[in-house]
């Protein structure tokens, strides 16, 4: 590993938050595959088009983890249509940035929420 | 916090004896070994001596050893020096090279810029303990084929090769068979006479010598072209200004290691066994290597449904220093090359562990490697969605 990871990342690594699943979930999305070495599962409740728990499971390495972690947080409390517009980026520099070779591999937490998102809205169709 | 060194495959430190018998290379016999001034003998005579101890920790002759900056660098030599020299003195021989999926990148690396340039290459497959076969090498030497190489150990499993088998072979169809022995040499008892080896790559930093410095092997008779242009020393082999103080190190490690050889082979035996033994209990965990011909101090697992850079720096975390073939950990982002080469699946790659005990480690260290491991692996395990208990 060349360049380290920042403080942010290693707290979040070492310390995620919101690890585990949610049973009666009414939104589930998984990203990435094992041949690669990131897989990543967001599980959302919401509320009123709230999401009011999340929680993450994820397989990958440190960055992996620790943008699942941070994603969580920046997703709790907000209404779907603000969530959908979380990128990777935002993930990205929330951690106060990442090596330059995990960006693209292991910043796939946003799109595991935007998927579950998607889940919800299929479920709910209204 | 206590720290726990288990990654002496990747380098180890230098031993008290060797620094000392470094140290008046670098201010008091400072003459470069090629002046013929009284500086210069008396650096001169410190290279030659050590010449001595480096060939004798492979059973050598002296006058076969060329001082290198290391392993990678002897891989460099040995492989293009036989190619380029015999372009045009091959004779029958053609532009044939056979050697293993599983090399250090310094001969793998090699043999592909090899094959750009317009040699053939055959890759031998290993089975799932990472052992070559030998029927299968055998079958691959055409008329054509002018060097094996073949490594001595493997740098991440640990599985020692064929190294007679593979040497006898050699002889039998004339062909010259070069061996990179960076992990071997200081951990298995290495021969070249009787292995039938032609030239051998070693390196100084494996065996508690200075990083910079290693050595080739080149049997008498065996003939190179240079990579290193220049002033024309060891023999217009490889030129360079000597490293005197890393060849006086080298050599002395080369002396250390051959004396206490059987002692550091008990010693590391006994604790990579304990290892092995202790960390195997975890469920879902596998030993990748060969059960038996492997290095003393190599042991190599691999955990389900967890990434390895993740499990390293969570040991790390723990003040243990550990190796992963994880591609996430790698530059290449890919799965080590040794691994899938043993059959696993990329995602089984991901999850191992590389720990390499040495003269340092004691029985305590792996007992608080056992202790910790276990926690770890069933952390990770915990936010892995592949992880389904």
């Amino acid at each position: 590993m060349d360049e380290p990871y920042t403080e942010i990342v290693k707290d979040h690594f070492f310390n995620p938050r919101n690890v585990g699943e949610i049973r009666d979930a009414d939104g589930v999305g998984t990203v990435g595959n094992p041949t690669c070495g990131d897989v990543m599962t967001i599980y959302i409740k919401v509320k009123d088009e709230i999401i009011i728990d999340i929680k993450f499971k994820t397989f990958g390495c440190a960055a992996a983890i620790a943008t699942s972690s941070i994603l969580t947080e920046l997703a709790k409390g907000k209404m779907l249509d603000e969530a959908l517009e979380i990128t990777r980026d935002d993930v990205a520099n929330e951690l106060g940035g990442l090596p330059a070779i995990k960006l693209h591999c292991s910043n796939l937490a946003a799109d595991a929420l935007r998927e579950a998102i998607k889940d919800y809205r299929k479920k709910n169709k209204r | 916090m206590e720290r726990i060194y288990m990654d002496y495959g990747a380098s180890t430190p230098v031993d008290k004896e060797v620094i000392e018998e470094m140290v008046p290379y670098f201010d008091r016999f400072y003459g470069n070994p090629s002046s013929i001034h009284s500086f210069g003998r008396e650096a001169f005579d410190a290279v030659e001596e050590s010449r001595k101890k480096v060939a004798d920790i492979i059973c050598a002759n002296e006058d076969e050893m060329v001082f290198t900056s290391g392993g990678t660098e002897s891989d460099n030599l040995a492989i293009k020096g036989v190619a380029f020299r015999n372009k045009k003195k091959r004779g029958s021989k053609g532009t044939h090279i056979i050697t293993s999926a599983i090399e250090h990148p310094g001969v793998l690396t090699t043999c592909k810029y090899m094959e750009k340039i317009g040699f053939n290459v055959k890759y031998l497959p290993v089975d799932k303990h990472g052992l070559i076969d030998i029927k299968e090498l055998e079958a691959a030497i055409s008329k054509d084929t002018f060097l094996i190489t073949i490594m001595f150990a493997n740098n991440e499993i640990g599985t020692i090769e064929p190294m007679e088998k593979i040497g006898k072979i050699a002889k039998e169809h004339d062909v010259i068979f070069h061996t990179d022995a960076v992990q071997a040499v200081g951990k298995v008892p290495v021969d070249v006479n009787k292995l039938n080896i032609d030239l051998l790559a070693l390196s100084s930093h494996k065996i508690y010598g200075p990083k910079g410095a290693g050595a080739l092997y080149v049997k008498n008779g065996v003939k190179l072209q240079t990579i290193a242009h220049g002033g024309g020393h060891e023999k217009g082999l490889r030129s360079s200004t000597y490293n005197t103080p890393g060849v006086v190190g080298l050599g002395k490690a080369c002396e250390l290691g051959k004396t206490r050889l059987k002692e550091d082979m008990v010693h590391l035996k006994n604790l990579r066994d304990m290892l092995i033994k202790d960390i195997l209990k975890i469920e879902e965990s596998y030993l990748n290597g060969h059960p038996e011909k492997r290095l003393v101090n190599n042991a190599h697992f691999r955990f389900t449904a967890i990434e390895g850079e993740s499990l390293n720096l969570m040991l790390d975390d723990k003040g243990i220093a550990a190796a992963t073939g994880s591609a996430c950990s790698s530059k290449k982002l890919q799965a080590s090359h040794v691994l899938l080469a043993i059959g696993l699946k990329p995602e089984e790659a991901h999850g191992s562990l590389r720990l390499t005990l040495g003269r340092m480690n004691t029985k305590e260290d792996v007992e608080y490697v056992a202790e910790v491991l276990p926690e770890i692996v069933q952390n990770l395990r915990n936010m892995s969605p592949l992880w389904n208990r």
